[in-house]
């Protein structure tokens, strides 16, 4: 017998359940007093630097049926393509943004909304740049491990032509589903999880 | 940004270990049966991470309150608690190399002692306790550990199967340092026959990762007369030592 490596197995996931706003946003399910206001909920302050946008995000079920009941977290770069985190190497990110926010999914409409910032362009391991995009974290019933995927822009068409990842989607058909549709000043972007327009997930 | 004041020890910022996806339950449990409309049914797309995967947002120590980890006390009205059987749950959040992770944001959700969670989607019969809400918060110290004091939560039927009930867990959601390793998760007690009997909990394949689930009751940690302890540790996924990293070429 040779060594163990030791190694450890990750916890396995279980579903954030129907009742996730209880832990995550429990303000917003009418859970008030316990924590001043919910974690995620606000993005941006009148100091942030970078063009100001919306992101308008519903999740739809195999019938085309918006999810009222997820949970959404988005993650990204400021305005230069810094993100506010130690394992940012290359600078020192907006003080002003954090990059992270979470919101759940309207009870009546299914709706997600976002006030947040632009993004930057970040390089890929290569060193070439990514498009700007926003990393996406759905969770709800019914989804046994947290989806993960990425909003691009629809107005960087050029920047989305040379994104690394992008590129590496076979079926080019789904594109697309990873890029918002700017209407105004505010992306609007369907995740599909099932169907002819499935949004490309990743497994990172 | 240093990673902690004080340390001149350099951030990591190697690449996490592959998620081992035949460990956690598929996307799609039939048996569970809101997966069937919410899974997606295409493969994934595979990627080795960029930084946008790697890196991941940094919650401090400032912005948690006394009674953030104390689902007894922080809904109650002054001088009152919760109902139910008092327990403390204490354990580390590690990673798949078996180190500490310091700083990781644990939040955590449950129903109160009768089954009964403080949602408006939730019709069980079960009476709501005027002194739960449900929701707490802690941060890892700098080994990983992190503890919180609630009421054991009870088990409740849910609209599955016809007579499908819940066991008793907590919800818990975990952030490590890098947004590929975020986790939602749910903890259970040992002992409890619905863990076997549960669709959710059988979605999960194998067994041995199902115990890894499952809270050990530690009566050295509990505090006589007040509470009684579970030991629960979250493993998040692993990462690879950046140190040697050749830059790919045309990758």
């Amino acid at each position: 017998m040779a060594q163990s490596l030791g190694r450890l197995r990750e916890s396995p996931s279980q579903t954030a359940g129907p009742y996730v706003h209880i832990g995550l946003t429990p303000n917003f399910c009418g859970i008030g007093g316990v924590y001043p206001s919910d974690l995620g909920a606000t993005m941006v302050n009148d100091k942030t630097r970078g063009e100001r946008i919306g992101l308008r995000i519903r999740v739809l079920d195999g019938t085309g049926t918006p999810l009222k009941d997820a949970l959404i977290e988005i993650w990204q770069a400021d305005a230069d393509g810094l993100y506010n985190s130690p394992a940012e190497l290359r600078g020192t990110a907006d003080p002003n943004f954090f990059g992270w926010g979470r919101c759940a999914t309207d009870m009546e409409t299914g709706l997600c909304a976002f006030e947040t910032i632009k993004p930057g362009r970040v390089p890929f391991r290569d060193g070439s740049l990514m498009a700007p995009h926003i990393t996406l974290w759905i969770v709800a019933r019914g989804i046994n491990l947290g989806l993960h995927t990425r909003l691009y822009f629809s107005d960087e068409e050029k920047a989305n032509a040379e994104d690394p990842i992008l590129a590496r989607i076979e079926h080019r058909v789904r594109v697309p589903t990873l890029i918002a549709e700017r209407q105004g000043d505010t992306y609007v972007f369907d995740v599909h999880l099932q169907g002819e327009k499935e949004t490309v997930f990743f497994d990172s | 940004m240093p990673a902690e004041s004080g340390s001149n020890r350099r951030p990591e910022t190697g690449a996490f270990f592959q998620r081992d996806r035949t460990w956690h339950p598929p996307v799609l449990t039939p048996n569970y049966k809101t997966s069937v409309l919410r899974s997606p049914q295409k493969a994934p797309l595979s990627f080795d991470n960029t930084l946008s995967e790697i890196a991941g947002p940094v919650f401090g120590h400032a912005m948690l309150r006394e009674l953030d980890a104390d689902l007894i006390h922080n809904f109650a009205r002054p001088g009152e608690s919760a109902l139910g059987e008092r327990i403390i749950v204490y354990g580390r959040v590690l990673d798949e190399r078996g180190v500490g992770v310091p700083g990781a944001l644990l939040e955590f959700w449950q129903a109160n002692a009768g089954g009964r969670y403080r949602h408006k989607k939730d019709g069980y019969l079960a009476p709501l306790d005027p002194n739960f809400g449900g929701c707490g918060r802690a941060i890892s110290g700098e080994d990983g550990f992190y503890a919180f004091r609630t009421v054991k939560p009870g088990p409740y039927p849910w609209p599955n199967g016809p007579n499908d009930w819940r066991p008793s867990h907590i919800h818990f959601s975990v952030f490590g340092q890098g947004f590929a390793q975020r986790l939602i998760t749910q903890m259970y007690f040992e002992g409890d026959p619905l863990i076997w009997q549960c669709p959710i909990v059988r979605g999960i394949p194998d067994k041995a990762a199902i115990e890894t689930l499952i809270a050990t009751l530690d009566m050295q940690a509990t505090i006589p007369f007040d509470a009684r302890a579970y030991k629960f540790d979250i493993v998040l996924r692993g990462r690879r030592a950046s140190l040697f990293e050749n830059r790919p070429e045309g990758n």
